[in-house]
């Protein structure tokens, strides 16, 4: 992984000393709330329904084992124990004290890692596919370009107070795993006619209140135009985004209005001015950074280990782990692993400091010491030999990091919601847990396979409702909690929107919402068919009836498609 | 005489900043004597008369630009202009970035760029690296203090108008 020279460790120790004398300020009264606010937004300080969270980087996914260490210790330190993994890449501690937050990034500025331009109105932590750099499906490793971005992005002084936040993801494999067009930049590695590597660009996808897939700006962009490109997209969103109203600033809205072809003209007009300027990136700088994820010290081994097919055959928990839990790699002998953070009873993404030491010696031992963070809010060690697969089950196991439900119903993404988050409308965590209590069995949940469901607390939409094939989103209806429910959603390269299949529910109601669409499916599927297959081969009407099927408690009042909800209150609290 | 931080010193001031009233029109208003910044739309409606004014040594002009207002209009008139203001009505409103930026970038101007309006101590680091030179900083900054907020960070990434290199063509030298 990227490792900080000199430089990047003095740009990152003068940002931990300017934001402690901005705190500092603020704290003398020198420095109004006001004024401070966007400031530490840009530190990732919330102040949230409890007090602060404060939201840590995890660039485009990447650990290293003494990262996590430091994770813990810090989790242990100014927080209760444990830490949540976002959608992002960013790890969230919703109990630090707000005078200790200067600490805290003193303490992650020692190994390498910050909490900048994780909020506020700039450009986001880049993301990328948590399989980068092992994915046998893999174009080009992404993470030397997230890198270059991040460095670009790190203090752009042009692009500090865009009219609203910006985020850039990153694919390079034949799947998409990174959602890259629900990003305002969407960068998919491809090759031209020659061979040569670039990017097909996206614009103007994102999700939250007005979810919109990403359009195509560019159909090849050589790579070494990629900082000049997206300077030239950032100028146009700087200058002409819409400031009157957050809920129409995204680039989205101004892509949109424009139309794309509009759009694609005035990006092109300001980058014929960019374009062979300094920004330009060399073969020198990329072979620089791409040198830090050269792959690690593979051992030359057979591409099947008899050890561990032997053990699948004989431990059916085990093989039951490998079935959902390990994943091709293109090494042959290599697997990757999900240490899954979605045990019923565990908010989804949270981990505790005990299991992050524990993975942390799992990486030492059995993955070159390094871990990924998936936007699915999962942990992974994506280099482990075929032969350790049962130690570190075993191991994970222990810790309560092998569910093995990856893929499945209870693997959802979900958001802090109501419990946590102060721009929620609804609670999400109680829901997580309802569903996962009712999908318990692991026989069952197996059986129903291949399944995505996220959970939302509102609309600004951190849990991805609307690309799952079942989305839940909480909604505020004269002071009480409601969920709608959204149906055939998806990421990946289908990446669909779902729709809402009618008015919402009570939070009692959701479980059982949620088995009778299961129950549609299992009475419907054919043999290979997944849910979403079949929703999509059959459509969303035997799913609606049964999910209203004796629920006809509608009033009047909110029986029109109540798709409009108090409106979300605009995140960058 | 008010005072502001140019070229990283504070210095006093004389510049008056001008803005149309309500009620006023770019035509007909009366313009103060003295070192003056007008808005765009004054400029643009009266611009013989004020080229004519801006060569008196006593009466040197400016323009100043509103946050959604780009530099496009003056490009053909910048030599004109001893001062070019650039506004930021908050300081969460980055469009004046950008504004400086293409004031010395594309078209080449080499006037002294102003910092008008919510202009604070934690963004100029950020300005200078875009090109601005002169801060008339919001009335309750401190200004010897806020003159550290050059020094935030001795090294940057981008290049920018104060390092048109970025860091990774210097890095390779």
């Amino acid at each position: 992984m990227y490792r900080y020279d000199s430089t990047d460790q003095q740009i990152i120790d003068e940002r931990v000393a300017q934001y402690r004398d901005q705190m500092a300020r603020h704290l003398a009264g020198e420095l109004s709330g006001d004024d401070l606010r966007p400031l530490r937004l840009q530190n990732g300080l919330y102040i949230q329904r409890h007090g602060p969270m404060h939201r840590i980087a995890v660039p485009y996914g990447m650990l290293s084992s003494a990262q996590l260490r430091k994770l813990a210790e810090i989790s242990r330190r100014y927080d209760r124990g444990f830490g949540h993994f976002t959608t992002r890449h960013n790890m969230q501690f919703n109990w630090p004290k707000f005078e200790e937050t200067p600490e805290i990034l003193a303490e992650l500025a020692t190994v390498q890692m910050h909490a900048v331009q994780t909020s506020g109105n700039c450009v986001r932590n880049v993301t990328t596919d948590h399989f980068a750099g092992v994915a046998p499906d893999e174009l080009a490793d992404p993470r030397p370009y997230c890198e270059i971005i991040r460095q670009w992005s790190t203090f752009h002084p042009e692009f500090a107070f865009l009219p609203r936040k910006f985020k850039i993801a990153v694919n390079g494999a034949a799947s998409d795993r990174a959602v890259i067009r629900a990003h305002d930049i969407g960068l998919e590695i491809v090759r031209d006619e020659a061979g040569s590597i670039g990017f097909k660009v996206f614009v103007g996808g994102g999700l939250g209140r007005t979810p919109i897939l990403g359009q195509v700006a560019r159909e090849f962009l050589p790579r070494r135009h990629l900082l000049s490109y997206i300077e030239a997209v950032l100028r146009v969103y700087n200058r002409y985004g819409r400031r009157d109203n957050a809920y129409k600033a995204r680039i989205k809205i101004l892509v949109q209005a424009l139309g794309i072809e509009e759009f694609k003209r005035q990006v092109e007009a300001e980058w014929a001015h960019l374009e062979d300027g300094p920004a330009t990136l060399t073969d020198t700088e990329f072979a620089r950074v791409a040198a830090h994820f050269a792959p690690p010290a593979y051992e030359s081994l057979p591409a099947a280990d008899a050890g561990f097919a032997a053990r699948q055959n004989d431990d059916k928990a085990f093989a039951n782990w490998v079935k959902r839990n390990v994943h091709a790699h293109k090494v042959p002998g290599y697997a990757a692993v999900t240490l899954s953070l979605k045990k019923t009873g565990a908010a989804p993404g949270d981990i505790t400091d005990t299991q992050m030491c524990a993975a942390a010696d799992l990486a030492d031992r059995y993955s070159f010491g390094e871990l990924r963070v998936s936007h699915e809010q999962n942990l992974l060690l994506v280099d482990v030999k075929q032969s350790d697969l049962y130690t570190v089950w075993q191991i994970a196991r222990a810790q309560d990091l092998a569910t093995p439900n990856i893929g499945l119903l209870t693997d959802m993404i979900c958001c802090p919601g109501g419990d946590l988050c102060s721009l929620a409308n609804a609670r999400s965590l109680p829901i997580a847990e309802a569903v996962q209590t009712k999908f318990d069995d692991l026989d069952y949940l197996h059986d129903i396979g291949d399944i995505s469901l996220n959970i939302s607390g509102c609309m600004n939409s951190c849990g991805h409702h609307h690309v799952s094939n079942i989305g839940i989103l909480g909604v505020d209806k004269n002071n009480e909690e409601w969920y709608q429910i959204t149906l055939g959603g998806q990421q990946g390269n289908d990446a669909t929107i779902g729709k809402v299949i009618g008015p919402s529910f009570t939070a009692e109601e959701v479980p059982a919402v949620i088995g009778a669409l299961i129950d549609v499916y299992i009475e419907l599927r054919t043999p290979s068919e997944r849910f979403i297959d079949t929703l999509q081969r059959v459509g969303s009407e035997p799913f609606k009836a049964r999910a209203y099927a004796g629920r006809d408690r509608r009033k009047p009042a909110v029986a029109a498609n109540d798709a409009q909800p108090t409106p979300a209150k605009v995140a960058n609290a | 005489m008010p005072e502001i931080i140019k070229n990283g010193a504070i210095v006093a001031d004389s510049w008056q900043l001008f803005k149309l009233a309500a009620g006023e029109t770019a035509e007909t208003v009366a313009l103060p004597a003295g070192p003056l910044l007008v808005p765009l739309a004054v400029w643009l409606a009266r611009r013989q008369e004020l080229a004519a004014r801006g060569e008196a040594d006593s009466n040197p002009l400016g323009v100043w630009l509103d946050a959604g207002e780009g530099p496009e209009a003056l490009a053909g008139d910048l030599d004109r202009l001893a001062v070019v203001g650039v506004n930021f009505p908050k300081f969460t409103d980055g469009r004046s970035y950008s504004s400086a930026r293409l004031l010395r970038e594309r078209y080449g101007y080499t006037g002294e760029i102003r910092a008008l309006g919510d202009v604070l101590y934690d963004q100029l680091f950020a300005m200078r690296r875009c090109g601005i030179d002169a801060y008339a900083l919001r009335a309750d900054q401190n200004l010897e203090k806020a003159l550290a907020g050059f020094a935030t960070f001795s090294e940057t990434y981008q290049a920018a108008v104060d390092q048109p290199q970025p860091l990774f063509r210097r890095r390779a030298a």
